[in-house]
């Protein structure tokens, strides 16, 4: 397990997060903290602002309003140390199908600045780690999706991230690749004691492999806490006796989504910058 | 960062992790400020020539133009004798133009690639490293220079086996060499700034069809620029492909050439290009 340094704060703190794309307001003062080694996942449905926030979170975009720190670091401040301490999985599959395996890891040691002496053996561990050594000298254009999902964790993995960001990692994949996507990230957790931020809408994946929550509607969060704790509250709002089954998540961000959020006017706002995020994705 | 290296993890014995993973806890010192653009410029030419190592379509493909060129239009403008060549055989006087030419061509798809890139989250995943812009844009220019370096080979091979009367002095060879590079990386630019600008793949297509024309023809690559109207002579003169034909022609030829004021033209315009592209890359993050 790493050494805790001298910021003994949280892995991300945003505070007022703002982003606005023309009109829109993707994020809307999001306050967000994030505890070293957790995993804690963002939800919300396409067009929440969760992609705007991670953005804002890995220096991709600036931070217009607000304040967001990553150990310590302002994101806005010194954009290379912050990126220093990320290992970033963006929603495409993104690993370069020309490549190998082992080449679309090696990128990443180099844009690291991993000497060479331990590049090679530092490669052939992210790869080990998820499970791609046998297919690591084969292009990665020949990878089944959930294997190109692990071959971005390995490219992550492979600098030694103290956080890291995955946006929508099941997007796309079967049950099964899902759920072995999932267990990468949990072996890897378990054995580096990193700290994972994750967005999903998928609430049952959240509900399974997250330690805390936050769901987003509107560019906020408008609900935080572990799944149980969420899914007790609501249990308890409803006055449900003990012996019904408790309430999904799914239920619960129909509660809150429900609770005279802006209602009319949300959904023609989710289709204008899932639309966005469409076009940006391309 | 300030982290301790920490010990290899006991527990990693029995983990399924037949190489271990102990070097995946300690994250990599950075390196000194200088030494940083070096290393991204080798990581990107790396890619770059790993990829052309996988997969030699493009090369074998790109050579069939330039082929053409010197055989089909150097061979008949060779018998035609129509443009003043001060004495050397037209297919010699062209070969530096279409060396020229086809790192251009290269050198301009990288605008599309890195729009490609960002579509494919790529380009954002790259951007969430310790690699400033400039950086990946300078890194990506000289990638550009090391494939036409490649091709520049190829057509190179071809002029001699036409039987163009070519140097062989290596340090001519050298300088040959930088002056692709140099120009690849600023046609690279030029075309990784306008994708900056216009954000979007088939704009950029029309973009990139409508000026790699116009800095071929507009340049000294087929015809000197004596026997250029006046106006054209002017375009010819700011268009840096000249000064990369004119320097490839002296080098290669041995005909009069001015290499300080190419290499100056080409150096400045590289460094301006890098400078333009890396100030739009954020566009494209968005």
């Amino acid at each position: 397990m790493t050494a805790t340094t001298r910021d003994t704060g949280d892995a991300v703190a945003c505070t007022g997060l703002a982003y606005a794309f023309g009109e829109t307001n993707a994020v809307d003062g999001l306050d967000l903290t994030v505890r070293e080694g957790e995993v804690f996942g963002l939800l919300g449905p396409n067009g929440a602002g969760k992609t705007t926030a991670i953005r804002c979170i890995t220096t991709l975009l600036p931070v217009p309003a607000g304040m967001v720190r990553v150990f310590g670091q302002d994101a806005a401040g010194d954009r290379m140390a912050v990126r220093r301490l990320l290992g970033y999985v963006p929603q495409q599959l993104s690993a370069d199908a020309s490549l190998t395996g082992r080449e679309n890891v090696s990128l990443f040691a180099r844009v690291f600045d991993v000497p060479r002496r331990e590049r090679a053996a530092r490669v052939g561990q992210a790869l080990g780690a998820v499970g791609l050594t046998d297919a690591a000298d084969r292009l990665a254009g020949t990878y089944s999706g959930g294997m190109v999902r692990r071959l971005e964790l390995a490219q992550a993995l492979v600098s030694a991230p103290r956080l890291l960001i995955l946006d929508e990692p099941t997007i796309g994949l079967d049950p099964i690749a899902r759920t072995g996507v999932w267990e990468h990230i949990g072996a890897v957790r378990a054995a580096t004691g990193m700290t994972v931020l994750v967005t999903t809408h998928y609430m049952d994946e959240a509900d399974q492999y997250c330690d805390r929550v936050g769901l987003m509607h509107h560019g906020r969060i408008r609900a935080l806490g572990t799944p149980a704790e969420l899914r007790q509250g609501l249990s308890e709002r409803r006055g449900a006796e003990a012996t019904d089954p408790l309430p999904t998540l799914e239920d619960v961000f129909r509660d809150i989504a429900g609770s005279g959020l802006e209602t009319s006017s949300g959904d023609f706002r989710d289709v204008r910058s899932t639309r966005r995020t469409a076009r940006r994705v391309g | 960062m300030s982290e301790a290296p920490a010990a290899p993890p006991a527990a990693s014995a029995e983990r399924p992790h037949p190489d271990g993973i102990d070097l995946l806890l300690r994250p990599p010192e950075p390196r000194a400020g200088w030494r940083l653009l070096p290393a991204r410029v080798v990581a990107m030419c790396a890619v770059e020539l790993q990829k052309l190592r996988h997969d030699r379509t493009e090369l074998y493909t790109r050579a069939v133009q330039p082929a053409l060129w010197l055989l089909i239009f150097g061979q008949t403008f060779t018998r035609l004798k129509a443009i003043p060549t001060d004495g050397i055989p037209y297919i010699d006087y062209l070969a530096p133009g279409i060396i020229a030419q086809s790192a251009m061509f290269i050198a301009i798809f990288y605008g599309i690639q890195i729009i490609w890139e960002r579509d494919a989250g790529v380009l954002n995943k790259l951007l969430v490293t310790p690699t400033p812009r400039s950086a990946l844009i300078t890194g990506k220019a000289f990638a550009a220079g090391v494939k036409s370096l490649i091709q520049a080979v190829v057509v190179i091979v071809i002029a001699a086996l036409l039987g163009v009367a070519l140097t062989w002095n290596p340090l001519k060879l050298l300088g040959v060499g930088a002056v692709v590079v140099l120009g690849s990386a600023f046609f690279a630019c030029l075309s990784m700034t306008i994708a900056g600008i216009v954000l979007n793949r088939d704009r950029l297509m029309g973009f990139g069809q409508a000026i790699t024309m116009p800095l071929f023809f507009g340049s000294n690559a087929l015809y000197p620029l004596s026997v250029m109207p006046g106006w054209l002579q002017a375009v010819s003169k700011a268009n840096p492909l000249s000064y990369q034909v004119d320097a490839l022609r002296g080098l290669l030829l041995g005909t009069p050439a001015h290499l300080a004021l190419d290499f100056a033209v080409l150096l400045v315009a590289a460094a301006l290009g890098i400078t333009a592209a890396s100030s739009v890359l954020g566009r494209l993050a968005r």
